[in-house]
């Protein structure tokens, strides 16, 4: 399987990367050989198996509904990188329909 | 003193021989001597250690202390401790004070021990060389030009270089077992589920697990104990009891079947790392032990199955990584998308990028069948090979790694190489399984690690199986030229 | 030249637990900003999800309620996107097994008939946060609080085919979310929303290109934004264009959609079963015991009103409309000796008008359903007329006292006696001869004048069948 550049960009920004036009052109062939190792999985005849997600066949456990954590607002907002008035600050984002 | 294992140095601090804030002030120099040069440690704690070695002394004068009180210990930059730098190897949390304790960080902190440090690492776990860390390459203490493995390299270099008695790791296709085996060390993956992982900053979820790095497979049985349970605030933990790992060390090995995978001993193992496994399972015959040819057909397919499932899995993970509420943003963000795409661009490293775009495209419209369906159902036929093995034997042996230590630079601009380098250990992550590396000898002068591998949550049998190799032969007290 | 509209309703309901779905934050309404994030909801490295049990049970109820299967296996999965609101970048949500499969919900037409709306599915998923656009110098603020509430998305099929079979739907959905308790349908505060996806066709053609409505989140602008949208592409198609399938938001002052520039772009949410949390397994008898605890729901309920009480198909629609409301009821036909018309009427009537007015919920009535129970028990007695139980419910209302007391203090019996109705019916009589004489010669009329008469001698008191009675045969001599 090969990667275009096009393919790089569409992937990077799925992924909410850049990349400078020598750096996709780099990724595309690096991307290009993993995928040539990943298409080894082809070999393998798995029309009898099931996919296994978590390898121990358990089943998720429920906890109880209840109020358990405080108010830690001021301690986890020292380590962001902009807030105001207990709020995240990002560039501002063009709301749909304004 | 600092060739001395947990367990002799409990001994020493209960004879009062030595205490905590003396056993810590010595480890704290050996630190201070040597992070230079091995690169081992990102962060050292020195003020919250001797706080920690007092508090362990008081405890000891009481008589309250337990097997680990007073221990150091250094930790992976991949566990998070409130309010000390968590970096993950990466410039993205090169700033990030964590806000809260990892459920291993707390466990072990209630166990009495002491925290040296945070350990260098591959970035976001994801490496074989530790030569993937925004701070820098760690060095091999047995040959500074070569790597020490990883991503756990940090942890590896600092417990070979003693410079610290125990270290944690964590493993995700091999990251304790790989860095032990290069670096004449022994660590232990346990069974998926059996530690838990909230707080350990996760790569790929269904594969990862943390695990203890030290001299002796008793040390590890010591600190596995403390670090295993069951965790109501992670989901995939296990709630089964956890045993004594140490009363069952020193068990008889008559009778113990064990198999040898036939994928395993191919062409791309070191001739002279064969010839150290094979004086290794001489040894076991000694103890009692029978060996069989076992089959794991479908080994050869784990690199490709985990090169599309680690990478999908950690596309989503570190998706989190966006500069709004933690970690680095970058500067002067024009727009939304700006602050995203230049945050992330300029802090992650590029093997984290690679992995990232290979995930996100596995996951991708159109792709999800071939790559993510395709590869949990191989992970079902990976399963099976062990399930079918272990009814004719109780413990799989191996090599760690097809070959000794690499120098540093050598796979640098060859993923894939790189990605090879965990042939051995991958497999066992994809079933779940447990799996240890002991020093089982030396090539040209490098150690050569062994692989265990057993069933689900069968620590014990495998630390008694280390155990016992560790009683007749000398090779884990081995230590590098100047440390 | 018939048009044909097709609507479909995806419905997000915010369950009505006490913490989120996957953490213990409170989800309490109207917290300071991010004073209810916990590190799990932040997404801060390392933090995992853990399932809140009372999520499922609520779940499995909304399953039962519209009839549908309860799946025994259902998986999570990772809805992957980028937006300030979304802390991890990803929504956990549910794919391809939801917790609940196909059902469907019957509702009431204007003229009373009924149709059937298939619902397709329901699953479970984490809210987002909020971002507001006030100004913070260029900036967007981020809340939190909102992130990992759980929300129900229930899906219909696309089987509407009016904007008022939508609101139908609509309120018959609400009105089953909250008589179950799993949600407190509050459209102000954004725990019950609605998106609708509105297409139309020739008669006969195939389905026409579908857009999405978003941001309706009154029953009334369901009506408006759908009827809007409706116009929009019918003219549209009528004069040479085609509907582009894309999201629309609607505005409630100028009553028009708006289509979402920044949403063009098809998402790629790359999905797959999230690995931090296990199947959810559920068995027959979890689910037997949530079917044994349901309360009775708002259409059994009806049935049985219309059944048991004889009441009409509008009035036991009404009467259910809130489980309170027939609570009342109930309460007020058991203690007024089983008057359920009576009751009806009251409820409806001065009962609605006052709780109006004074801008109180059943609840707060202060009134008990006892009292008025009493208050309709001395009317079917005879011991006032229903003129009188007017007067004295204001007073009830005011909280002068209990019926009794009121009708002893005022006097406001009722006079029954044929002696004394006769005896007053003949002193007005002899009181007006020339209106006598008049009606005597055909004026029939003035028979209002006389019980106008009689009520304001005897102060309203007069039982008026016995009244009129009595005044026919005098006057008629």
């Amino acid at each position: 399987m090969s990667l275009t550049p096009a393919d790089v960009k569409k992937i990077a920004h799925l992924a909410r990367l850049t990349m400078s036009e020598d750096e996709v052109a780099h990724s595309a062939k690096q991307l290009s050989n993993i995928l040539e190792l990943v298409a080894q999985m082809n070999q393998a005849d798995t029309a009898h198996i099931d996919p296994v997600a978590n390898p121990l066949d358990l089943s998720q456990r429920l906890r109880t509904d209840a109020v358990t954590e405080p108010n830690q607002r001021d301690k986890f907002q020292k380590i962001a990188p902009e807030v105001q008035d207990g709020l995240y600050l990002v560039p501002k984002v063009i709301e749909d329909g304004q | 003193m600092h060739y001395k294992t947990i367990a002799e140095l409990t001994t020493e601090l209960n004879a009062k021989k030595i205490s905590s804030v003396e056993l810590t002030q010595f480890y704290l120099e050996r630190i201070k001597r040597f992070n230079k040069q091995l690169n081992c440690l990102i962060t050292i704690t020195e003020e919250q250690a001797l706080n920690a070695a007092k508090h362990a002394d008081e405890a000891r004068a009481k008589g309250q202390a337990g097997r680990l009180t007073g221990i150091p210990l250094v930790q992976k930059d991949i566990f998070c401790t409130d309010g000390i730098k968590t970096s993950c190897g990466s410039k993205m949390l090169d700033n990030y004070i964590s806000p809260y304790n990892a459920t291993v960080v707390e466990k072990l902190n209630a166990a009495g021990t002491v925290l040296l440090g945070k350990a260098n690492m591959d970035e976001f776990a994801m490496g074989s060389s530790n030569e993937n860390s925004y701070y820098g390459p760690v060095k091999n203490p047995w040959d500074l030009e070569r790597v020490p493995g990883g991503s756990s390299g940090g942890s590896a270099a600092a417990v070979a270089a003693n410079l610290t008695p125990v270290a944690t790791g964590t493993d995700t296709g091999g990251s304790i077992r790989q860095p032990c085996a290069l670096t004449g060390i022994s660590g232990i993956k346990p069974t998926y589920g059996r530690v838990s992982r909230y707080g350990m900053i996760a790569f790929a979820s269904s594969l990862d697990q943390g695990g203890p790095m030290a001299r002796t497979a008793e040390d590890l049985a010591l600190v596995l104990e403390a670090m295993a349970g069951f965790d109501e605030r992670d989901s995939t933990s296990v709630d089964e009891p956890v045993p004594d790992y140490t009363k069952t060390l020193n068990d008889s090995l008559t009778g113990l079947r064990i198999g040898l995978p036939k994928e395993f001993f191919d062409a791309g193992l070191d001739s002279d790392m064969e010839k150290a496994i094979q004086a290794a399972i001489k040894e076991y015959e000694k103890l009692g032990a029978t060996f069989h040819e076992i089959h794991l057909p479908n080994s050869g397919l784990s690199i490709p199955a985990y090169y599309v499932l680690a990478p999908a899995e950690c596309s989503s993970n570190l998706a989190r990584y966006d500069g709004v509420r933690f970690g680095y943003r970058c500067n002067d963000p024009a727009d939304l998308e700006d602050l995203y795409k230049r945050s992330r661009s300029e802090a992650f490293g590029n093997e984290v990028k690679r992995r990232i775009m290979i995930g996100t495209y596995a996951l991708s419209a159109g792709y999800y069948d071939a790559y993510y369906l395709k590869a949990q159902k191989i992970r079902g036929l990976i399963r099976q090979d062990f399930t079918e093995a272990f009814k004719k034997v109780d413990v799989i042996l191996g090599p760690t790694t097809p070959t000794p230590a690499f120098k540093l630079g050598e796979k640098a601009d060859d993923p894939i190489s790189m990605y090879l380098s965990d042939i051995y250990t991958i497999a066992v992550n994809l079933a779940g399984l447990p799996g240890m590396s002991i020093p089982a000898g030396f090539v040209k002068g490098l150690p050569v690690g062994m692989q265990l591998i057993g069933n689900l949550f069968a620590e014990a049998r495998l630390l008694n199986v280390a155990h016992s190799y560790q009683k007749v032969t000398d090779w884990h007290t081995k230590i590098p030229e100047g440390f | 030249m018939e048009w044909e509209v097709v609507i479909g309703l995806e419905v997000h309901t915010q369950l009505l637990t006490k913490s989120k779905i996957f953490s213990g934050a409170s989800i309490a309404f109207g917290a300071d900003p991010n004073t209810q994030a916990c590190a799990v909801d932040l997404g801060f490295p390392g933090v995992l999800p853990v399932l809140n049990r009372e999520v499922v049970n609520m779940a499995i109820k909304l399953g039962l309620g519209i009839n549908a299967q309860i799946a025994k296996r259902s998986i999570f999965a990772r809805k992957n996107y980028f937006y300030p609101d979304l802390p991890k970048g990803y929504q956990i949500s549910q794919y391809e097994l939801p917790v609940v499969g196909g059902g469907f919900l019957d509702i009431t037409l204007e003229d009373g008939s009924t149709k059937r709306i298939q619902i397709t599915r329901a699953h479970l998923e984490e809210d987002a946060g909020k971002s507001l656009h006030e100004d913070f110098h260029g900036q967007t603020g981020i809340d939190l609080n909102r992130a990992g509430t759980p929300l129900l998305e229930i899906v219909s099929e696309p089987d509407m085919r009016s904007a008022k079979e939508a609101v139908a739907y609509l309120k018959a959905l609400h009105s089953l979310v909250v008589y179950l308790g799993v949600c407190d349908g509050n459209m102000q505060e954004g725990s019950f929303r609605c998106d609708a996806n509105v297409s139309v066709r020739r008669k006969g053609a195939p389905l026409g290109t579908r857009t999405e409505l978003k941001n309706i989140n009154s029953f009334r602008f369901v009506e408006r934004a759908i009827n809007y949208e409706v116009e929009r592409q019918i003219t549209l198609i009528e004069s040479g264009g085609k509907v582009v399938q894309e999201t629309r938001l609607y505005d409630p002052n100028k009553n028009e959609t708006r289509s979402m520039r920044s949403k063009e772009e098809a998402h790629d949410y790359r999905y797959f079963p999230d690995p931090d949390l296990l199947p959810l397994i559920i068995t027959d008898e979890e689910i037997e015991q949530v079917r044994a605890n349901l309360p009775e729901l708002p259409q059994q309920k009806r049935q049985r009103f219309m059944d048991q009480f004889g009441l009409s198909i509008y009035d036991a629609t009404v009467l259910v409309s809130t489980r309170e409301m027939a609570n009342y009821f109930e309460s007020v036909v058991k203690e007024s000796g089983d008057q359920p018309k009576l009751a009806a009427n009251w409820i409806m009537g001065e009962l609605s008008a006052a709780l109006n007015k004074d801008n109180l919920e059943i609840t707060d009535s202060p009134v008990s359903a006892a009292e008025l129970g009493k208050l309709i028990l001395r009317i079917a007695d005879n011991t006032i007329s229903g003129k009188i139980a007017k007067t004295i419910f204001e007073a009830m209302w005011n909280k002068e006292g209990d019926v009794d007391s009121i009708i002893e203090k005022h006097g406001l019996k009722q006079v029954t006696d044929t002696g004394a109705i006769e005896a007053l019916v003949d002193k007005i009589i002899a009181a007006n001869p020339q209106q006598l004489a008049d009606y005597r010669a055909g004026k029939e009329k003035l028979f209002g004048f006389f019980v106008g008469q009689a009520m304001k001698e005897s102060g309203g008191k007069m039982n008026p069948q016995q009244l009129n009675e009595i005044l026919k045969k005098k006057l008629q001599g």
